[in-house]
Formats: C-alpha cells, structure tokens, sequence
C-alpha cells in the first residue's frame, strides 16, 4: 500500500477525524491542567485550534472531519441529560434557590440579548447581523433556530454562540474571584445563563455545585431566549 | 454501564419525541433532563437509595464521565465555526467587542441579582445555611 492508497482509505474513514479529535482534545486537557486549570488556557478553544490547524493543513473539508467527528458530537444530547444527575443530586439547594435564580434568569436573559445587540447596533452593525447576534448566550441549537426564524444568518449565529461560550468560560473565574464572590451557585448560574455549555463545562471543572446551577441555569436561559428575542425583534 | 447509557438515550429519546410532537420551544434534550430528575425522585420514593448508590450506579458513572468531560463535546461545533469566520467579515471587531461587553455585563448582573434577592429572601427567611 503506497502512502497516498493509505491516505485515500484513511480519508474515507470516519475513525482518523474521530482519533484527531480525541488526541486534540487530551493535548489540550493537558497544558490546561499543566497550567493548574487557569482560565486563559480554555481546552476547548486549544483543541479547536489544533484541529482546524490540521484540516487546512491536509486540505480536508469540514463536512469529511465531521464524518469522524460526528460521534462526539452526538455525546452533547445525552451529556444534556446526564446533567439530571447533579440536579438531583444538589436539590435540596436548588429548592432554597428557587427565587434568586428566577430573579437572575429574569434580569439576565434581557441583559444577555440587549448589550450585545445594543454595543453592535451603536457600532453601526446591520439588522440581519443582529438578528443573528441576539441569541448568541443561548445553546447552539436553539440560537440557531432562533436566529434563522428572524431571517438572520444560521451558521454566523453558531459561530457568535461558540465564540461566547469560550469568553465567558475564560472570563468567569478571575472575574468572580476579582470580585470575591464564594457563592458558588451564584458564580455558576451566571456562566451557564451568559455561557450555555460551555461556560457549564468551565463551572465543572471549578466546582460541582458551580457546574449544577450553570446547568439549570443554560437550560432555563435557552427557553427564556427562544420567547423573548422574537418578541423584542417584532417591538424593534 | 451500559444501563446508565440507556437510561440517558431512552430521556433524550422521550424529551425529543415531545418537543417536536408538541413544537415546543424548549429542546428535547432538557425535557430529558427533567424527565429524569423526575424519574430519580419517584424512584427513591419507590426505593429508597442514598447518594453514594447513585455514584456508584451505572446512571451515576456514565453521568460523570459525560460531564467530567462536556468540554470536549463542543470541539466539532468549534471547529465548524473556523470554517466560518469569513461570515464575521467587516464587522469582526464591532461583533467582538459586542461579545466580550456583553458577557462581562451578562456576567455580573446575573451574579449581582442572584445574590441581592438571596440576601433580600434570607433577612425574611433566615437560617439559610448556605
């Protein structure tokens, strides 16, 4: 078998990009727990880079390294789910949180979706790019979902959201401690509602009560944001 | 193992059945969230079980294999996005500048609101120990 007869079966299986994927991720888990865990050095966005590095460096399109990819992507419905467990887990102090976390989730959605369409609008940022700014601290699928009915950009709302989990997951622990904020169902209820999962997966790693409230909190932000942002684009 | 995996597919599977049967605007993946909140709790009124035969439960070890590693699920969707950067175009730094201002600002309301009616609640409700 020649080098590039290998690559053609290589390239056709979904088992390289799955491999890639994997590798990426645990060099990326790597230096973030060789630096202690320090928000600059987000696993996610490390991994990112290493793949997309590797698929431009090979030539390889995206709809081929999700072939592979696809697997562990499949994982988040289930890993969704899973988030029950820690729910059930901590419900006694999800119960004495009940009103707090509805006062946050109140103010917080609004805030989430008018400062940023509001920096943008100032900056001079066109109403179709709006519409695909507005839910951008909203899970993915739902962001998207929202953003298309508006008439917005599907795949730029995607990016918007990832681009968003990634700096609140950075941003959320110096600015907590900066603050000395110890309520940890608070710091993480704030990550989930700003962040959606992946601020979730930041909050786990600090905390496991953290990562509990960032998970009701993505959750509840989601049905929130898929009401209010189309009520608010038909009042603008 | 193999049950826990089960358990979290069969919610997935019901919650999704209901979004869309029902077109509702939560996804199906948090109706399975509650649905099996909901099954945990009629379950330990049904048999009783403590905290540490959950972990040790194949739910429980799936459950905190999933999560222990969540990050890692969203570097497909991460790496999608790279193949659309071109999208943000012209309007990269005022896109920019609208995420990091309104994260910081989604940030601390969140957490600043979280905490003043915790505050306001426990002066009418104390002995609060958390």
């Amino acid at each position: 078998m020649t080098a590039s007869t290998l690559w053609v079966y290589l390239a056709a299986t979904p088992l390289l990009w799955l491999t890639v994927t994997l590798a990426a991720w645990l060099v990326a888990d790597g230096l973030a727990k060789a630096s202690g865990r320090h928000a600059l050095v987000n696993p996610v966005l490390i991994a990112v880079v290493l793949v997309a590095l590797l698929l431009h460096a090979t030539g390889t399109d995206y709809p081929t390294y999700f072939e592979g990819a696809q697997f562990v992507h499949f994982l988040l419905g289930p890993a969704t789910v899973a988030l029950g467990v820690p729910l059930y887990r901590n419900l006694a102090q999800v119960r004495r949180n009940l009103l707090p976390m509805a006062a946050a989730l109140a103010v917080g959605s609004v805030v989430a979706v008018v400062s940023a369409v509001g920096i943008a609008a100032a900056l001079g940022v066109p109403r179709a790019v709006l519409v695909s700014l507005a839910p951008k601290s909203v899970t993915a699928g739902i962001a998207m979902g929202v953003s298309e009915a508006l008439g917005g950009v599907p795949s730029l709302t995607a990016a918007l959201v990832i681009a968003t989990g990634i700096i609140g997951a950075v941003m959320v622990t110096p600015l907590m401690n900066a603050l000395r904020i110890r309520d940890y169902a608070a710091r993480g209820f704030a990550v989930g509602l700003a962040s959606h999962g992946i601020g979730t997966a930041r909050a786990f790693t600090v905390d496991p009560v953290a990562g509990t409230f960032a998970g009701i909190a993505m959750g509840l932000n989601a049905v929130v944001t898929a009401v209010i942002v189309p009520l608010m684009a038909s009042l603008v | 193992m193999i049950n826990g995996l089960l358990l979290l597919f069969a919610c997935q599977l019901v919650g999704e059945i209901a979004a869309r049967g029902f077109s509702l605007p939560v996804p199906g993946p948090v109706l399975g969230l509650l649905l099996l909140v909901a099954g945990l709790v009629a379950w330990n009124r049904a048999r009783p079980f403590d905290d540490a035969a959950l972990q040790a439960s194949g739910l429980g070890r799936v459950a905190s294999g999933l999560l222990g590693s969540l990050a890692l699920l969203f570097v497909p969707a991460g790496v999608g996005v790279t193949q659309h950067l071109g999208l943000v175009g012209e309007h990269g730094p005022a896109l920019g500048l609208a995420l990091v201002g309104s994260t910081l600002a989604t940030l601390l309301v969140t957490v600043g609101v979280f905490l003043a009616v915790k505050r306001l609640a426990g002066r009418v409700e104390p002995g609060d120990p958390s």
